[in-house]
């Protein structure tokens, strides 16, 4: 007989940290809890209050504050407060308001303390309860990914066209012609006990070699040309082994079978259309063309190939990579299109990459940023007229292949950009000795810099110096983690809306401004006062990690936040891309799952935290 | 219809004066159980409710004929303003001397094997009655486990039981039913709100339970009154005006 409100016990089983514990244990807890109602506006738990449970969030919303009266977390279903207390003094340190109509459970102090005491598991998540679920589930994602490839039914793009076994070949024929489909199945009529069952297939090339070349008449049987016992793939197959399947076997046609009734027919054509979106396949394709137009027209196997890996359960940073090498793949395809028009350079130069291109997490949503760096001989009078064409037919011919051009001129159209060697150590010489957070508020891209085509060397000797200069200048140290600063997460989701940290409400998000790019700028100044030469954030991180700036373990979670909000941004993208939609960064809230709303509220809070151990380490408590 | 009938009346109804009630009850009862019921007492009318002690109960019935149907399952769990407590809680299974009726199985999802190895009412009797002792009951339409429970002992040792109860449908109805729809609203298709527990619970915001658990749904009423109490009343609230 259950004794215990079974309400109650469904509900903590489903929410850490009482999803840790063991089903005993749990009826225990459910009989200790007692209950409480709070309607909307009042106050739960004020300062220095003395607490005397945890409390859970059955239902409702609850603002938790800082001592100062700042907003420091709101909390819904799932959420508990008052650990704090709990596990110091009794007193309350985060006052609590309900803002909607809240039911709470409470857990007695004295049974909280058992918990915590008994239930390592228990007691580790009420710790790190934001940060280990973030970690856990970024962890199962990753597990996922060697399971998670492509099934053949993916492949199969057409109904299934069959005929019965009465029909003559000049049925199959006529058949095959109105259909025009190359093979055609021959299945048991409904009348026969093995109905819809396989029973052989003809081609194209069995109408020839057995019923032309042998002189048979229109009016033979089906049946007496057909190839028996087929080789066949399931239907939960992955598409590896039906190519596997083909080889082996010299197959061009390959029956699809569910339940062992035949579903549709994959032809070798189909496996070639499969493999045309594989990103390697739109980079070595790209460099064959030889006019703007026919890059311009890859475009659409770019976004297969991203929709592809995104479906294929790939991570960020293999979808950040292979965007990027592609994106360069075109960059550098133009540039020997423009070299070919315009003739041979008349002084060595380099191309450079800026931004996500540079840092390997390029996404289908991007703009251009790049620049040049010219000999030190370049005389702009003599040699600028050409870099000028070259540096506009390339920004044109990634514009025509969806690189939009960068609305702050970062560009390498722009003369500014387009300078010597020395003008550009000059540059970085004068962001890093002089810095000032305005003069570098549009630099920071510069910071992540690649050579891509020329003389890529340079590129690499500026990287050089600069690791080498920024490390030793605190003043630019600051000057950068100021400008980091300037965009900041929200606080949390809720199901229609973003909370901004003083209150406000947003129907969207940017996850790009608000996510993404705040956590690169983040990473970017780390990376740059430890002297780390790597690009991307998340080798970037490794080295922070390694050298050991952060307080333990909030380097792996800003990992884990990183793929988090990355992912998100992704998924959303592809999706776009799948239903026809123009891609971009801004997210409703009401377009994430439950589960993702959760994990970015954790993402952000972790963003949220790193900002501020940032601004304490390089510009000083203030 | 019954709770627009009562709601009309509320106001000018008489009070029951519940101490004479049971002092007089006390005089003619017979039975050890009643006796200790009736010696531990009731609050006077004018107590805050703050300070009264309250237990929910529910019961799931074969029917809703007193006299016909029986007692299948009671839940009830004890609280005051400040909080409900699950240790207190209590949830039995009875074998009722009716037959189980197939739609009701469906309703409350007890079966005939469940009720067979039952025990009968009378067994659990005095843990109930220990239970609800010096408390006021709180149920939800209270055309069900008072009459029900007044009738069982009748039947079992020929004598009833009385005692006031707080009736969250009621307390509901004070606010949604306190005046018939005009023909107007009737003509643009206005309808009362529902004041059933699921759509009660729902207007103050509390989340959706599975029904027609006598356990769940006693904890789902004793979670609706603290709701209407901070809607509606206040902890210095007489319980005169509440209890019936």
């Amino acid at each position: 007989m259950q004794i215990e409100p079974v309400e109650v016990l469904d509900f903590l089983r489903r929410y850490p940290p009482f999803s840790c514990l063991p089903e005993e244990v749990l009826g225990q807890v459910v009989s200790e809890i007692e209950v409480g109602y709070f309607k909307a506006d009042t106050q739960i738990l004020e300062l220095g209050q003395q607490v005397n449970a945890l409390h859970v969030i059955r239902s409702g919303a609850v603002d938790i504050h800082r001592r100062n009266g700042e907003l420091y977390n709101k909390l819904t279903e799932g959420g508990f407060f008052g650990e704090f207390g709990l596990l110091r003094d009794g007193k309350i340190r985060f006052p609590a308001k309900a803002i909607e109509d809240t039911l709470l459970y409470f857990v007695p102090s004295a049974l909280f303390h058992r918990l915590f005491d008994e239930y390592e598991e228990f007691a580790d998540a009420v710790e790190i309860e934001d940060r280990t679920r973030l970690r856990q589930a970024v962890a199962r994602k990753e597990d996922a990914n060697e399971l998670m490839t492509s099934k053949v039914t993916s492949l199969i793009s057409r109904e299934l066209v069959s005929i019965c076994t009465d029909a003559t070949v000049h049925d199959a024929a006529t058949c095959m012609t109105e259909a025009s489909i190359s093979s055609l199945l021959i299945v048991y009529p409904p009348e026969h006990p093995k109905k819809d069952y396989i029973a052989g297939i003809i081609t194209d090339r069995d109408l020839r070699t057995r019923v032309v070349a042998e002189q048979l008449p229109y009016s033979t049987p089906v049946t007496d040309i057909m190839t028996e016992e087929l080789i066949t793939i399931e239907s939960n197959q992955f598409v590896f082994e039906a190519m596997l399947a083909m080889l082996r076997h010299n197959l061009h046609h390959l029956p699809v079978i569910h339940k062992e009734k035949p579903i549709g027919v994959i032809a070798i054509s189909d496996i070639i259309r499969y493999e045309s979106q594989n990103s390697l396949f739109v980079v070595s394709n790209i460099f064959r063309q030889t006019t703007v137009d026919d890059l311009a027209a890859l475009v659409t196997d770019v976004r297969a190939s991203f929709v592809r890996m995104v479906n294929e359960d790939a991570n960020s940073r293999m979808i950040g990579s292979a965007m990027a090498v592609i994106g360069r793949s075109f960059k550098q395809r133009l540039l020997e299109l423009g070299e070919e028009q315009l003739g041979p350079p008349p002084v060595p130069y380099c191309f450079l990459a800026l931004g996500s291109m540079a840092r390997d997490e390029m996404l289908i949503v991007t703009d251009q940023d790049n620049a040049m760096i010219l000999d030190d001989a370049f005389d702009p009078k003599l040699h600028d007229d050409y870099f000028k064409a070259l540096a506009q037919f390339v920004s044109d011919g990634l514009d025509a292949c969806g690189y939009t051009y960068c609305t702050g001129k970062i560009m390498a159209t722009n003369p500014q950009w387009r300078q010597p060697r020395k003008v550009w150590q000059g540059y970085f010489d004068q962001w890093i000795d002089n810095p000032s957070p305005e003069g570098l508020l549009h630099s920071s891209i510069f910071f992540d810099l690649e050579g891509v085509w020329g003389q890529t060397e340079w590129a690499e000797q500026l990287n050089k110096h600069i690791v080498k200069k920024a490390r030793q200048s605190k003043r630019f140290l600051a000057c950068m983690s100021r400008n980091a600063l300037n965009r900041t997460p929200p606080l949390g989701f809720f199901k229609d809306f973003v909370m901004e940290q003083d209150g406000r409400q947003n129907n969207t998000i940017n996850m790009k401004r608000r996510g993404t790019a705040p956590l690169a700028d983040l990473v970017r100044v780390h990376s740059l006062a430890i002297g780390s030469t790597e690009r991307n954030s998340f080798l970037r991180l490794n080295d922070i990690i390694e050298a050991d700036i952060l307080p333990r373990g909030r380097g792996q979670d800003l990992r884990d936040a990183l793929e988090l909000i990355s992912m998100v941004r992704i998924r959303h993208q592809a999706l776009s891309l799948e239903k026809n939609e123009t891609p971009d960064n801004s997210i409703a809230p009401e377009d994430l799952s439950e589960f993702e709303r959760k994990n970015l509220k954790d993402a952000f809070q972790i963003l949220s935290n790193a900002q501020k151990f940032m601004k304490f380490r390089y510009q000083g408590a203030r | 219809m019954f709770y627009l009938g009562t709601a009309k009346k509320a106001s000018k109804e008489m009070q029951v004066d519940w101490s004479a009630v049971y002092q007089q009850r006390l005089e003619q009862t017979k039975d050890e159980r009643l006796r200790s019921f009736y010696e531990a007492g009731v609050v006077s009318p004018d107590t805050p409710i703050s300070q009264v002690s309250f237990v929910a109960v529910d019961f799931e019935t074969t029917g809703f004929d007193p006299q016909k149907d029986g007692i299948v399952s009671i839940g009830l769990v004890p609280f005051n303003l400040q909080r409900i407590q699950c240790q207190g809680a209590k949830h039995w299974i009875v074998r009722p001397r009716t037959v189980l009726a197939e739609d009701s199985v469906v309703i409350h999802g007890i079966t005939h094997s469940d009720i067979k190895s039952a025990p009968d009412f009378m067994r659990v009797l005095e843990h109930l009655l220990k239970a609800l002792e010096g408390k006021i009951v709180v149920v939800h339409h209270r055309g069900i486990e008072r009459p029900f429970l007044d009738v069982a002992l009748q039947k079992r040792i020929n004598e009833g039981i009385l005692f006031p109860v707080v009736d969250t449908m009621e307390l509901e109805a004070r606010v949604h039913r306190n005046k018939p729809l005009s023909i107007w609203q009737r003509f643009r298709g206005h309808s009362l709100p529902s004041i059933r527990l699921v759509d009660s619970r729902e207007r103050y915001n509390l989340p959706y339970y599975r029904q027609h658990n006598a356990l769940t749904d006693a904890l789902a009423t004793a979670e609706l009154f603290l709701a209407q109490v901070s809607y509606r009343f206040s902890k210095d609230t007489p319980i005169q005006e509440l209890w019936k």
